[in-house]
């Protein structure tokens, strides 16, 4: 089907007639749809592990770890939480207005436009679609061309399960996006690129279109030097499935680069090593566990990173590549050159720099110097350096001891500040994201405010100053006659 | 005289784009150092605030009635008072606010504990609007200064000496390391809008809301659109007419004579009731303003001469002739026009295209009230719609099907006075939301921040990858104990 303007004005105006009509806004619709998207995860496990595998090398379990799984958790969530959402929630108002009765109400936006990027391309693409789709919304679903089977799929099985009245994928690549954009749209949310984003924003602007940008960043893991060796390891494996574990490195979330004392560092690259040789043996390219370089592009841009001799000259692990299969193997690089592009640029592969630091506390002023990432994470039993990391730096998140797992909270926040971007989503955030919130206030045509209407005289103009000061006692001797004015 | 032209030549030549960039790299300097991070600091700024509107009310007065000729009483009311409430009660959540949220986890992160952590954008710049100049300057800095940021606040220059009054003001009372006021007009903003904020609050119209978010999107800077548009007044005929009609008085000619983002920019009601909601409003106009409102000290004049000859326009167009049923009077040298209404207007009118913003009040009539709000839905959202009745069923469909910033039942602008109420538009009318904790959310950055611990891993996680890992991981991320124990066991 050729995407062209008219046919995307054609869909855009259909999607608003329909949203006009009310039929997204009943909570049966809503929990239909919901179920509708649970059903179309399950039923089609295989054939979605099978485009993730194609686009990207993904491993089933890891298919079903990072996208699969969360895709299901989130619309159960949902399911069970949306008529709750959808509740108007009351907000105190003075006794000074009495009778009077305050409530904010949630209103789908309307017509919404989501952006999915390629490297988490199914969850990407439905976990914002789960937000639009609980808080009411007509939805258009542009996914990213560069996972063209996941893309496909979506294209092919979204209609088939889902009210494509009111849910639309419109496939295709950067022509057809600026084509979206140039359209009319109650919300876009966006996951991608800075440089990206600041096109999307631009357009948005042109309609007062509200944006959820959804960013990345290098994100660093802190390694504090942790008394007990067990915990040192165990520290280390989280490190090893968080950096190599996500696409291989392609993750927005993922670690980007590790800060550690300069005195444990050899014995990080060691445990490093070993790990990475027990998770994906010793030829990682035939283990199969490691997602690939999605495309040729990405594969070129980091290979450059490692032509820099001052970078390839820090390697100490890794380094080949194998340009058939877009293979990179887990590369460990120690102390590169801080103005090489591997440690100014979000690095969205499997290089994992190590930068040495003479003491831990000097990691807060090394990340306060750059952009603001999407995740910090930091490894450390030590409850000062804790509150340090938490007040001295700004991210999207923060988590301690682990990584990548704050992503399955639904209770959290997920959205970055800065340069991450802005905006948030997941579980009741997503509801948000995709509502506006009304204020709603009612009073009654009964007991008046006399005072509120001209002509004006000191006698009104005291009322109103304590009526201000809510001071109902004041009021009430002021009315009476028996406030001294000063 | 002209020395002092001169020094004032001077200062406007030099805030150019480079003055600009020099501010901002001064305030990040001082917000990196912690300076506006503590309790102490925050609330510090927002009792001198208080101490400034408490010292400076006549100032206050005066300069709002140079700029507007406002009534020194809705002066007192809804600038000073209203902004002084706001300060107190931001004073007195302000270590709440600043609490992190405990949040629970789920099995899928167990065992873990986390939390919501406010924390402050950085350095921001908040531009307000002429109209309620001295409100809608500081009523956003509650917010940034009770999240801990470091601003730069941009006030209108089209109200010169409110402007000036606050870049005096806040000079003094407030910490200028942290809080800075740059006066001027396009250039100084321009200059302004190049730099890279941290959040940018913007109060005024569409088309330089539209600016600014450009100006934000080359930053990926976050931003809050506080606009406007047509604030609609939905008006029944069960009702208690008089006391509708003060309050619709109240809301349109008593807030700065019509220029206020909330006021009831036109009417809708049946063609039955139009007579009878015309002689009340007539009856009620007189009893506020007197026989000759053109001259009434309890009316706001027009702003300038620009907004002056934009609202004449509209009853000069054609199409609103012969509809004028009370006022249309102008007095160009003062700048005021009386308290007008206008009946029956056709809907493709000047006035009914844009936001009035000024003491013209036209009614539109329908045959069926229900009517009204096809009339309201073809037009963009605005940010504030009210309907007067007592039918219940008609609240409802009202409070559901008419999308706006915010909704009164039963009266007009009030909301504004609630701040457990979010004041932000929808659509045209805006991006975001402030007010009491949503400004203090407005200009936070709510960082999440999960705990894990050493104890217990699951090997689940890693590679390499197995059947059972595969099973386990389903129910782990299903979120079921018995599905775990099932996994474990084999059983699934």
């Amino acid at each position: 089907m050729e995407i062209n303007g008219e046919f995307l004005e054609e869909t855009v105006r259909e999607l608003r007639q329909y949203f006009r009509s009310g039929s997204t806004r009943s909570v049966t619709w809503r929990k239909n749809q919901l179920t509708a998207l649970l059903d179309l995860v399950h039923k089609n496990e295989d054939a979605i592990s099978e485009s993730l595998y194609q686009d990207l090398g993904k491993h089933p379990v890891e298919a079903f770890r990072d996208e699969i799984g969360a895709i299901g958790k989130s619309a159960t969530y949902s399911l069970s939480c949306v008529e709750k959402w959808m509740a108007p929630k009351k907000s105190d108002i003075p006794l000074l207005f009495f009778p009077a009765k305050g409530e904010v109400l949630a209103e789908p936006l309307g017509v919404v436009l989501i952006f999915s990027s390629w490297n988490f391309p199914i969850m990407l693409a439905l976990d914002p679609l789960i937000g639009a789709i609980a808080a009411g919304n007509v939805v258009v679903i542009k996914p990213s061309e560069q996972a063209p089977a996941c893309s496909s799929f979506l294209a092919n099985t979204i209609p088939r399960y889902l009210d494509s009245n009111a849910i639309r994928v419109i496939e295709g690549g950067a022509a057809v996006s600026q084509q979206l954009l140039l359209h009319k749209w109650d919300k876009i949310f966006f996951t991608g690129s800075p440089r990206v984003a600041r096109f999307v924003m631009s357009a948005a602007a042109k309609n007062l279109t509200p944006v959820t940008l959804e960013l990345g960043g290098k994100c660093p893991a802190i390694l504090d030097s942790l008394p007990n060796p067990s915990d040192f390891k165990l520290a280390v494996k989280r490190i090893v499935g968080g950096k190599w574990g996500p696409c291989s490195g392609q993750a927005c979330i993922g670690i980007d680069y590790v800060l550690v004392e300069e005195k444990v560092s050899s014995h990080l690259v060691e445990l490093l090593k070993k790990i990475i040789r027990r998770f994906y043996g010793d030829n990682p390219i035939e283990s199969k566990v490691i997602s690939r370089i999605v495309n040729k592009q990405n594969f070129t841009r980091l290979c450059n990173l490692l032509k820099d001799p001052l970078v390839a000259a820090s390697i100490v692990h890794g380094g080949s590549v194998e340009e058939k299969h877009l293979f990179i193997e887990p590369t460990i690089l120690l102390d590169p050159p801080l103005d090489a592009d591997v440690m100014t640029e979000e690095i969205f592969g499997p290089l994992l720099p190590i930068i040495t630091v003479n003491k831990i506390g000097e990691s807060i002023e090394f990340i306060n110097s750059r952009p603001k990432p999407l995740a910090i994470y930091a490894f450390t039993k030590d409850e000062t350096l804790k509150r340090r990391i938490l007040t001295e730096t700004s991210s999207g998140s923060v988590t301690f001891n682990d990584t990548m797992v704050q992503f399955l909270c639904d209770t959290l926040p997920f959205g970055g500040v800065g340069q991450s971007g802005f905006g948030r989503y997941h579980g009741k955030y997503s509801f948000d994201t995709f509502s506006h919130e009304k204020a709603v206030m009612h009073r009654s045509l009964c007991l008046e405010i006399e005072p509120r209407y001209p002509p004006w005289s000191k006698f009104k103009l005291e009322f109103l100053r304590l009526a201000y000061k809510l001071n109902y006692f004041g009021l009430l001797l002021h009315i009476l006659g028996l406030k001294r004015y000063k | 005289m002209s020395s002092s032209t001169d020094a004032d030549e001077k200062k406007k030549e030099s805030f150019n784009a480079e003055a600009a960039s020099l501010l901002v790299n001064n305030l990040r300097a001082t917000f990196a150092s912690g300076t506006t991070r503590s309790y102490e600091w925050r609330a510090s700024q927002l009792k001198a605030l208080i101490k400034l509107c408490d010292a400076h009310e006549q100032q206050i007065i005066d300069a709002l009635y140079s700029d507007l000729a406002k009534p020194p009483l809705e002066t007192v009311a809804y600038e000073i008072a209203m902004f002084k409430n706001s300060c107190k009660a931001a004073l007195k959540e302000l270590k709440r606010w600043m609490t992190s949220e405990k949040v629970k986890t789920s099995i899928a992160t167990f065992p873990s504990t986390a939390e919501i952590v406010s924390e402050p954008l950085g350095v921001v710049l908040v531009i307000s609007a002429w109209n309620y100049p001295f409100l809608l300057s500081l009523e956003p800095v509650i917010g940034a200064i009770a999240a801990g940021n470091a601003l730069v606040l941009k006030p209108s220059e089209i109200a010169p000496a409110t402007s000036s009054l606050l870049a005096k003001l806040l000079g003094e009372y407030l910490d200028n390391s942290c809080t800075r006021v740059v006066e001027g007009a396009v250039d100084e903003t321009s200059a302004l809008l190049q730099q890279k904020w941290d959040k940018i609050f913007y109060t005024g119209n569409g088309r330089v809301g539209r600016i600014v978010m450009a100006a934000a999107a080359k930053h990926l800077t976050p931003v809050v659109l506080e606009l406007g548009g047509k604030s609609p007044v939905v008006v029944d005929s069960n009702i208690d007419l008089k006391v509708a009609t003060r309050r619709i008085i109240a809301g349109k000619w008593g807030c700065n004579n019509g220029q206020a983002c909330v006021s009831p920019d036109y009417i809708i009601t049946t063609k039955d009731y139009a007579p009878k909601l015309v002689d009340s409003l007539k009856a009620e106009l007189e009893k506020f303003y007197g026989k000759n409102p053109l001259e009434s000290k309890d009316l706001s004049r027009i702003v300038n001469s620009n907004h002056f000859g934009r609202l004449t326009k509209f009853l000069d167009d054609e199409k609103v002739s012969g509809k004028i049923v009370f006022g249309g009077e102008k007095d160009e040298s003062k700048l005021r026009i009386s308290p007008t209404i206008l009946l029956d207007i056709p809907r493709n009118s000047l006035i009914m295209r844009e936001e009035i913003f000024g003491p013209l009040l036209p009614i539109i009539t329908v045959d069926k009230l229900e009517e009204s709000f096809d009339v309201i839905n073809s037009g963009t959202k605005p940010l504030a719609a009210y309907l007067f009745t007592t039918n219940n069923k008609l609240k409802e469909q009202f409070v559901m099907n008419i999308s706006a910033g915010g909704l009164v039942v039963n009266d007009t602008a009030l909301h504004l006075a609630v701040n457990t109420l979010p004041f932000g538009g929808v659509g045209e009318s805006g991006v975001g939301a402030y007010h009491g904790k949503f400004s203090f959310d407005a200009f936070s950055h709510k960082k999440a921040v999960l705990y894990r611990s050493f104890l217990g891993d699951a090997p689940v996680r890693y590679p390499p990858y197995t059947n059972i890992k595969m099973r386990l991981l389903k129910a782990l991320v299903g979120g079921g104990l018995l599905g775990i124990i099932r996994a474990l066991f084999g059983l699934s």
